[in-house]
């Protein structure tokens, strides 16, 4: 268990150190001069040099890729080539935007999605389990910013319940909460299909087992059976591959935050992606993707930790 | 026929029926689309849509950077069906036009990734070694970059436009393939067909054209239908963020955008290219669902006995 645990560690700093290189050296791809992305078309060739010299740009590429790495090691992301100001302050500042946006729907894809898939399973064939195969083949389909924009036409345009604009203005929590509803339910009803189909499929699986049938044969309810056998042994799964959503989430959450004009990583990303900043855009990447690798380490940890099935050498 | 040429004859004896089933699986998904209702929508849908992606030109009413600045802003009317844009392009035009690029992207870029993926997921999986170590890694990389910020990274790299929007597309898919490919190979380099191919002379090259490939393309051809719909969504929501196709050029993504822009004076905007992608994208998924759940035996012996019993 601890040499499992100390591996997966390990393994998961590699590929945190292969996707900082790999974002590094993409930005290193780029064909546009960046001294010439950010000073323009008239810049004089002295002002060129000075901004390269500045950014470290004229050194050679191993020397940038070590000094990025040193830096990287110490936490520090570094500086925003257009604004100059550290990456690492801004995206900490609207780290909880993304994240609040990203458990809530979370929340929201796991309470409905996980009671429908079990009440569609348990009624196989019946209304239920078709409009369950309904709502999983929309929210497939549904693109999560489309969905917003339905929400943003209806809530917002249409009844005025909600403003147009969710920029978070004050910090009461009150106002957070009001301005977090649409988005998280626009990324929620999408993560609600996954979830339905997730769980619907693991327990029908579940209900082939032999334990089901013996507890049938002893005659339990079947209440009994479906909750207290059944659920038990699909939940640790279920939550687990929830988890695993977090790559969707985040990539949904760039969507959203655009739809509705919400503060958060994703915005930062974009924003940074069309003003051509390329220090911003890499250490953006970055993080999603960290976040990404973490999450799944945790995931996994867990899994081992609560499944005593699982066993590691 | 078959009967009198003596190489077929042969073949028959040496060879388990199963490979070269090119037509075969052909009729198969038929097979399965006429028995499945949603597929028969999905694919019905489908075909529609590729008539309406052909014949833009004589359907649309309009051309779709065609401007009349005198209507900008117009509701859906007489005239202009679901109304105009801020420069007075008729929408239901630029919706018409714009199937071509999502269904160009779709098919191409899956074609990309299927075209990159699969030859290296057969290598890996059919010399193993070191090739498949650094092939594993790679795939686990790829893996930990949601597939959308993989795409706007090669979106950064390579800028804007269609034909790069399908290469980004491609290849932030790439890592499934690889792995679709990877595993079987592995289980059928060892089978006794392969060995026996293997011991009468057969080269890597033969063994992997007329043995290996020819059973998987079943797996490859259903995650291809299934991650049209997902490409078609991708080229959608890249262009939704301004880093796709570029307008004039109409593409659903950038209409919504523009929609989305002018929420409050033309709502209709962001609503109807947005109707066309999730019908266009729900088709896609209608087949390629029933095609997954035909194929995956797992599904297929869970199946039988709920059925049995209801």
């Amino acid at each position: 268990m601890k040499a499992y645990l100390i591996k997966r560690i390990l393994s998961a700093l590699v590929i945190m150190w292969a996707v900082a290189s790999i974002v590094f050296f993409a930005m290193r791809l780029v064909p546009a001069d960046p001294a010439q992305v950010v000073l323009g078309d008239y810049a004089t060739e002295e002002a060129l040099k000075t901004f390269r010299h500045e950014m470290g740009l004229d050194r050679p590429l191993w020397a940038q890729y070590t000094e990025f790495m040193a830096q990287l090691a110490r936490g520090d992301l570094g500086r925003s080539m257009i604004t100059n100001r550290p990456i690492g302050d801004q995206i900490w500042a609207l780290f909880p935007y993304t994240f609040d946006l990203a458990i809530s729907s979370m929340l929201i894809g796991a309470i409905i999605g996980i009671p429908l898939g079990v009440w569609a399973a348990i009624r196989k064939n019946s209304a239920v389990d078709y409009i369950s195969r309904i709502i999983a083949l929309a929210g497939f389909s549904f693109p999560a910013f489309y969905l917003g924009v339905l929400l943003l036409l209806v809530f917002s345009v249409e009844l005025g319940w909600f403003p147009i604009i969710h920029q978070v203005r004050t910090g009461s929590p009150a106002e957070h909460l009001y301005k977090l509803i649409l988005p998280a339910l626009s990324l929620g009803l999408i993560q609600a299909s996954y979830v339905t189909r997730l769980t619907r499929s693991s327990m029908l699986e579940a209900l082939n087992e032999d334990y089901v049938r013996t507890a049938f044969a002893k005659g339990l309810r079947p209440k009994n059976v479906y909750f207290k056998h059944v659920l038990k042994n699909i939940m640790i799964p279920v939550v687990t591959a929830i988890g695993l959503y977090t790559g969707t989430i985040l990539g949904g959450a760039i969507l959203t935050e655009t739809v509705f004009n919400r503060p958060g990583m994703g915005k930062l990303l974009v924003g940074a992606i069309n003003q051509r900043d390329y220090t911003t855009i890499q250490s953006g990447l970055m993080v999603f993707a960290f976040i990404v690798v973490v999450v799944n380490l945790i995931v996994d940890l867990t899994y081992c930790l609560f499944d005593p099935k699982v066993k590691y050498e | 026929m078959n009967d009198t040429h003596p190489d077929a004859q042969d073949k028959g004896l040496t060879k388990p029926p199963e490979p070269r089933e090119d037509f075969g699986l052909i009729r198969e998904i038929w097979r399965i689309l006429k028995q499945d209702r949603t597929a028969f929508c999905g694919f019905f849908i489908i075909v529609g849509l590729v008539g309406v992606a052909i014949f833009a030109p004589w359907i649309a009413p309009y051309g779709f950077s065609e401007q009349h600045i005198v209507h900008s802003f117009k509701g859906p009317g007489t005239t202009f069906l679901l109304g105009t844009d801020e420069f007075g392009r008729d929408l239901l035009s630029r919706i018409i036009w714009g199937t071509r690029p999502a269904l160009i992207v779709g098919v191409l870029s899956v074609l990309v990734s299927i075209g990159i993926g699969v030859p290296i997921g057969v290598v890996a999986g059919y010399k193993l070694g070191w090739i498949d170590r650094v092939v594993g890694w790679m795939v686990d990389i790829m893996l930990s970059f949601p597939s959308l910020l993989l795409g706007l990274m090669i979106v950064t790299l390579l800028g804007q436009g269609i034909y790069k929007v399908i290469v980004a597309i491609g290849i932030s898919h790439i890592a499934q393939y690889i792995r679709l490919a990877r595993g079987p190979t592995m289980a059928l380099r060892n089978h006794d067909f392969v060995r026996a191919a293997r011991a009468l002379g057969a080269g890597d090259l033969r063994i992997t054209f007329n043995h290996v490939l020819p059973n998987i393309v079943g797996p490859i051809i259903i995650m291809g239908t299934l991650s049209i719909a997902g490409a078609i969504r991708m080229e959608a929501s890249l262009s939704f963020l301004g880093l796709g196709i570029q307008p004039p050029a109409p593409s659903w993504g950038n209409m919504i955008r523009e929609g989305v822009a002018n929420i409050l004076q033309t709502p209709w905007m962001a609503l109807f290219p947005g109707l066309a992608l999730t019908f266009t994208v729900l088709a896609y998924n209608m087949v390629g669902d029933s095609l997954r759940d035909m194929f995956d035996p797992r599904l297929v012996l869970g199946r039988k006995p709920g059925g049995k019993s209801k």
